[in-house]
């Protein structure tokens, strides 16, 4: 199969984003207002609040950083406006997605207030719109993208038709030399030597059992109980999903029959070549899907069985589900119903080409219906208190 | 119509394609349409729950995918309903 060919933005260090985005970066929660202010004022532009930046340290802080970086770095960004309390951690941020080659500007509210910074930003913000609106499409390969995979609310149709949807794609993209990522850590356990059996090599496989042992161990060191509420959720025991390793194979579907896995990535991190990579993420949807786009995805595949309803502020996250009652009663959700698979009218194939279509149209500009009813969840990893 | 669903021909649990009422026939099939199996649900299965294909005593092994999805607490018999109150992970 030769790649489908997309439409997609060309940024200035080579990479292929699908959206166009000028985000607004408040590098701390105190300074959401003056992001929020410049998002208000100029129109197009995104402003991306959220709870951390001060006062971390160590791991956490180097998480943060990646994490900020990564946002603005991402090819779906055009441009990008930090607006920091203090000039010192917004300039590392400023350098950081500066490295793109993509226009980027800092600002700090000490000693200028909250309203001098909006005004000053928002002339930056208004001059990067206006640059960015001008920029056009141009055709590229699917395979230049790439993308994320991480399924939410499971039930037994997750690993029954949509995550064995992915897992079909994964396969062919994976043969065009594509770029994927998974994880997903805790949510790999009692099919952890599955996963491991699809590491490309014996190191991999090593440093794979490695970081799932590290996270297995803190929730055996911080469980008060048997997780039966948490992991599996209370959704997917409602969709009938009854104990982690259930949910596991469930959730291994999505990484295809006969692909290998190239490498294991630190939470936030972007690959460094092609291939499926293992990200070490949370399972907790909003949490992994901030972690893949700051890694630098464009696209994400979500199987849900229940219905989990997150998305990303950059990245357009394309649901599937192969539970019936979910895409009749949460259809505006779901951006492809693979039900069928479970009565037998489609196959695993058909399934797959159907996603594909799918990744074309959105790629090419189409909305998910993440992005048409505004699910922005912008939510950091946060590794520890603060100091 | 596949009443119900099997991943493995080595599992002993399937998944109900859709809500089933005690004393029915099923009609069910692998994933990949190459085995049949024929069974009478002894209980309510809501869609996607799991279906005992055998009986079960305490500390039996469910498998689903081929692979140890658990352990069997409280008896179960085929037919019957495979969920929270009678299978517990060996994990956590």
């Amino acid at each position: 199969m030769e790649a489908p060919r997309i439409m997609g933005y060309r940024r200035e260090n080579g990479r292929v984003g699908i959206r166009n985005h000028v985000v607004i970066l408040p590098v701390d929660d105190i300074s959401n207002a003056a992001a929020e202010g410049v998002g208000r004022i100029i129109q197009g532009t995104l402003a991306l609040p959220h709870a951390y930046g001060r006062l971390q340290f160590g791991e956490d802080l180097e998480l943060f950083f990646r994490t900020m970086i990564g946002f603005g770095s991402n090819p779906n960004v055009a441009a990008a406006v930090v607006i920091g309390i203090e000039p010192g951690w917004t300039d590392r941020i400023v350098q950081g997605i500066a490295k793109t080659g993509k226009p980027v500007a800092g600002f700090s509210i000490e000693r200028s207030g909250d309203l001098k910074t909006i005004a000053e930003a928002s002339r930056k913000a208004f001059e990067f719109v206006q640059w960015a609106s001008e920029l056009q499409r141009q055709e590229c390969a699917m395979n230049e993208l790439y993308v994320s995979v991480k399924c939410g609310e499971s039930d037994t149709t997750t690993g029954l038709a949509s995550c064995p949807t992915v897992g079909n794609v994964m396969d062919r993209l994976m043969a065009l030399k594509g770029t994927a990522s998974f994880g997903e850590t805790s949510e790999l356990t009692g099919g952890e030597h599955v996963v491991k059996a699809k590491a490309a090599t014996p190191e991999v496989a090593e440093q794979f059992m490695k970081i799932y042992n590290q996270y297995n161990e803190f929730i055996l060191q911080n469980k008060v109980d048997d997780l039966s509420e948490s992991q599996p959720t209370k959704g997917n025991i409602r969709g009938g999903l009854t104990t982690i390793e259930e949910k596991a194979f469930g959730n291994i579907e999505k990484l295809g029959k006969r692909t290998k896995f190239v490498g294991c990535l630190k939470p936030a991190e972007a690959p460094a070549g092609n291939g499926l990579w293992f990200m070490d993420t949370s399972s907790a949807a909003a949490e992994a899907l901030t972690l893949w786009a700051a890694s630098g995805a464009v696209l994400h595949l979500f199987p849900t069985g229940q219905g989990n309803i997150c998305g990303n502020p950059i990245m357009p996250v394309i649901k599937l589900s192969g539970n019936p009652l979910t895409c009749s009663t949460m259809r505006e959700h779901i951006d492809l119903d693979v039900s069928g698979i479970l009565t037998g009218e489609l196959t695993f194939d058909q399934a797959g080409d159907k996603l594909l279509n799918l990744m074309v149209r959105t790629a090419n500009g189409r909305l998910t219906a993440n992005e048409a009813l505004g699910h922005r969840e912008f939510v950091m990893t946060k590794l520890y208190r603060s100091a | 119509m596949r009443d119900f669903l099997i991943h493995n021909s080595q599992d002993n649990v399937g998944v109900v394609a859709r809500d089933v009422k005690p004393g029915e026939t099923l009609a069910g099939e692998t994933i990949d349409k190459r085995d049949g199996f024929r069974l009478t649900a002894r209980q309510d299965i809501p869609l996607g729950h799991k279906i005992a294909l055998k009986d079960f005593k305490v500390g039996d092994t469910v498998i689903k995918y081929g692979e140890d999805i658990g352990k069997v607490v409280a008896p179960i018999r085929a037919g019957e309903h495979v969920h929270i109150h009678n299978l517990k992970t060996k994990r956590w």
